[in-house]
C-alpha cells in the first residue's frame, strides 16, 4: 500500500499539497501530496536537497585542511564530519592504529557530540510533539511551550547540551570550527584541570540522561496504541558493530540485518562499503536512494540511526544503557523496538551510553598523554566511517602525489534513510490523512514522522528570512486552493 | 570565576557560505578593534544553550546576515517571542530570549539584532561585493552600540 503511494497511477486532476520547508527540520525539505476529489492520498513524496557543491568545495585542497573544512558543511553535526574525515585521512597518512591518547580523545569528542546532539533533538525538536500531542496548539508546540509547562525538562535539556559542547570545546580546541583531530591522531590532549572540570558534572549528566530514558518510556506507556502504530514499517538495517558485537559509535565493521533480524552481511570491512552498497537515482528526487547490492534497488533499501544501532547490536558496553536496551527490546512484546517513534527511546538510550562512556574515559589517564600522532607509508585513498548522531556517515577521499584531494564522496545518514523516510510519510498519509480534510495538526503528523529520523539537510545557511514555512494546496492546474502559513523570521 | 563582560556580541553565520559569513566577518573585525568590556562569540547557528551566554550581561547584540533586509543593515530591539519558532534547529534571537526568560525566570539584558543584508549564500563562495560594503557600514554602528557609556 505505502509503496504504491510513491507515484500516483493517474495524476491528472489531483490536488497537490506542498509542505515546505519542514518545520523543526534543518535546512530545506519538502513533502508533496497528491490527493483526489475525495481527499484520498494518491501520492506522497519527501524531497530533500542533497549536499551540493561539496566536491568542488574540497577538490584541490591539501588533505590536511579537510578535517577542519568539512565542519563547515553542517552547523549541527560538524564534529561528525571532522572525525569521519580524520579517519579517512588516517589511512592516507598510513596511520593504521592511533596512539591510545589520540583514539580516546577522539572518542571523548565523539561521545560529547552524540550527547549534545541527542539532547537537542529530544528536548527541543521532538519533546514538544511528544509532550503536548501531534494535534495540540501549534503556538505551544515548541521548546518555549515545553519550558513553560515542563521547566525542569527544558532546563536539563539545555544543560545536557551545554555539557556536550564543553566536552567538544576541550577536545577540539573550540566550540565550533575545532581543530583537535588531525590525520594520524589529535593535536591536543586534556590537561588535568580540563579533565577535572568535566569530571565535576558528569555524574549529574549520567543521572539526567537516565531520567530522559525513563521519560520516553512513560510517554510510550501513556499512549501505547499511537506509539505502537505511528508510521511503523518493516525495514532492513545498517550499522557499525564492534568485533565482539558491541555497539561502537566510533569504529567497527558493517552489519546489515533484515526486518526480522536475520544477517544479510556482518563485520564487513567498512573501507570496502561500495562492494555492499549502491545508490539509485530517481527522477523526482535530488537525493539518491542507497540499497544493498545483494538485494537490488527495489528490496534492498535500509534504515540507519539510533533505532537500528540499539536494536541490532548484541549489547551496549556500558551497564546502565545496556540495561535500558534490554528493557526497550522487551517492552510491549518487542513492538516499541519496531516502531518509528522508537527512535526517540533509542536515542535517549544512546545519550545515556554516551554519558557513561564519557564518565569512563574521564577516569582514564591516557587522556592526559602526550603521544598524539602516528604516521606511516602514505597511500592515495582513504575511507572513514563513523556512526554520527543520525546514523552511518561515510567519507571517502582520493589524494594525488601533490597531497591534494582529487576526489571526495560522502554518504550522509540522511541519504541512507531516504527511502525509509519516504516510506514513513506514506504510512502516515495512509493512516491519518487519507479521506480527511487537511489541517495543520494532520500535516504535523507528516513532520513528526520525518523528525523521528532527524534528517540533517544541507544546512548551515540560516540567515534571517531564509526559512519561511508555507503549506499550500493547489489544484492540478497549479491554482492555489488553500494555504497554511506559519510565522517566519 | 570571573564576571562575564557586560556587552555580548553573538555573531552568527558560516564563513564558507558566501554572505552567510557576514556575522563571523563582523565578529573578527570587532575583536581586532579590541574594545574593552566586550565579549564576542561566533556561532554557526543560534541554539538553546546560547540562552546561557546571556546571563549577567548589560547589553546583548545579535549579528547576522539577512535576506530581504533593507541595505546596508537593519538594527532593531529584540524582545522575547515565540512567534518566530517554526524551527528550533536554528533559533531566532527572539526565541533565545524567550528560552532565557523561561529558564531563568527573568528577562535578559537590553538586546539588539543587527541584521546585515546578504545577497548570495552558496557553499565555497566568499563575501559578495555588496555584502562587503554592507559590512563596512554595519561595523561603525556595531562599535557605537558596544560602547555602554553611550547608552540613552
Amino acid at each position: 500500500m505505502t509503496a504504491a503511494l510513491e507515484t500516483a497511477a493517474n495524476p491528472t486532476g489531483l490536488k497537490r499539497v506542498v509542505i515546505e520547508p519542514l518545520s523543526r527540520v534543518e535546512g530545506h525539505g519538502k513533502v508533496t501530496l497528491l490527493m483526489d476529489e475525495d481527499d484520498h492520498v494518491q501520492q506522497a513524496r519527501l524531497h530533500i536537497v542533497e549536499f551540493r557543491g561539496f566536491e568542488k568545495f574540497i577538490q584541490g585542497r591539501p588533505y590536511w585542511e579537510v578535517p577542519v573544512m568539512v565542519q563547515r558543511l553542517c552547523g549541527i553535526c560538524p564534529v561528525s564530519h571532522h572525525l569521519a574525515a580524520s579517519k579517512a585521512l588516517d589511512q592516507v597518512v598510513g596511520a593504521h592504529a592511533l596512539t591510545p591518547t589520540a583514539e580516546k580523545i577522539r572518542r571523548l569528542m565523539h561521545y560529547g557530540q552524540i550527547l549534545q546532539s541527542h539532547a537537542l533533538h529530544f528536548f527541543h525538536l521532538s519533546s514538544p510533539d511528544l509532550l503536548f500531542g501531534f494535534d495540540s496548539d501549534v503556538a505551544r508546540r515548541n521548546i518555549v511551550g515545553v519550558a513553560a509547562q515542563y521547566p525542569d525538562v527544558a532546563r536539563q535539556g539545555v544543560l545536557l547540551r551545554k555539557y556536550g559542547q564543553e566536552v567538544i570545546r576541550h577536545t577540539a580546541g573550540k566550540r565550533i570550527h575545532g581543530t583537535g583531530s588531525v590525520p594520524g591522531g589529535v593535536n591536543k590532549s586534556l590537561t588535568t584541570d580540563e579533565r577535572d572540570e568535566l569530571k565535576r558534572d558528569i555524574y549529574q549528566v549520567v543521572a539526567w540522561s537516565r531520567d530522559a530514558v525513563h521519560l520516553v518510556r512513560r510517554l510510550f506507556e501513556q499512549s501505547l496504541d499511537t506509539y505502537r502504530s505511528f508510521a511503523t514499517f518493516r525495514a532492513h538495517t545498517l550499522s557499525l558493530i564492534r568485533a565482539d558485537g558491541a555497539m561502537d559509535l566510533y569504529h567497527g565493521g558493517l552489519r546489515a540485518r533484515d526486518a526480522d533480524g536475520r544477517t544479510i552481511f556482518d563485520h564487513v570491512d567498512s573501507d570496502h562499503y561500495w562492494e555492499q552498497i549502491s545508490e539509485e537515482v530517481k527522477a523526482w528526487s535530488y537525493m539518491k536512494f542507497p540499497f544493498f547490492k545483494a538485494l537490488g534497488a527495489d528490496d534492498g533499501w535500509y534504515r540507519v540511526g539510533p533505532l537500528t544501532r540499539v536494536t541490532r547490536c548484541d549489547f551496549i558496553p556500558t551497564p546502565l544503557a545496556d540495561r535500558e536496551r534490554r528493557e526497550f527490546l522487551a517492552f510491549d512484546e518487542g513492538r516499541a523496538a519496531q516502531a518509528t517513534l522508537g527512535f526517540h527511546w533509542a536515542r535517549m538510550i544512546e545519550m545515556l551510553h554516551a554519558a557513561e562512556a564519557i564518565k569512563d574515559l574521564l577516569h582514564d589517564d591516557d587522556l592526559l598523554g602526550h603521544d598524539l600522532v602516528v604516521t606511516g607509508e602514505h597511500q592515495a585513498r582513504g575511507v572513514g566511517v563513523i556512526e554520527a548522531p543520525r546514523g552511518t556517515l561515510i567519507h571517502h577521499y582520493r589524494v594525488d602525489e601533490n597531497d591534494q584531494v582529487v576526489r571526495a564522496n560522502l554518504i550522509v545518514s540522511t541519504t541512507h534513510n531516504n527511502q525509509a523516510m519516504n516510506t514513513a510519510i506514506r504510512e502516515v498519509a495512509r493512516q491519518y490523512l487519507d479521506g480527511h480534510k487537511l489541517t495543520e495538526g494532520l500535516l504535523n503528523h507528516i513532520e513528526v514522522a520525518v523528525r523521528a529520523f532527524d534528517p540533517c539537510l544541507s544546512c548551515a545557511t540560516h540567515a534571517m528570512g531564509k526559512m519561511p514555512l508555507a503549506v499550500q494546496l493547489v489544484d492540478a492546474e497549479g491554482a492555489a486552493v488553500d494555504s497554511l502559513v506559519r510565522g517566519s523570521a | 570565576m570571573t564576571a562575564p563582560a557586560p556587552v555580548l556580541v553573538l555573531a552568527v553565520g558560516n564563513p564558507s557560505r558566501g554572505d552567510d559569513a557576514i556575522g563571523p566577518e563582523l565578529a573578527a573585525r570587532l575583536e581586532a578593534a579590541g574594545l574593552p568590556d566586550v565579549e564576542v562569540i561566533t556561532e554557526f547557528q543560534l541554539q538553546v544553550e546560547n540562552a546561557l551566554d546571556l546571563e549577567g550581561r548589560e547589553r546583548v547584540i545579535f549579528v547576522d546576515a539577512g535576506t530581504g533586509t533593507p541595505a546596508p543593515f537593519e538594527l532593531r530591539r529584540v524582545r522575547p517571542s515565540t512567534d518566530f519558532l517554526h524551527t528550533t534547529h536554528a533559533l531566532s534571537p527572539e526565541a533565545v530570549l524567550a528560552t532565557y526568560a523561561r529558564i531563568k525566570g527573568s528577562l535578559a539584558a537590553e538586546t539588539w539584532a543587527l541584521c546585515v543584508r546578504g545577497e548570495a549564500f552558496e557553499l565555497g563562495e566568499g563575501l559578495s561585493r555588496e555584502a562587503e560594503k554592507n559590512v563596512e557600514a554595519a561595523l561603525a554602528r556595531l562599535v557605537e552600540l558596544c560602547r555602554l557609556r553611550d547608552r540613552n
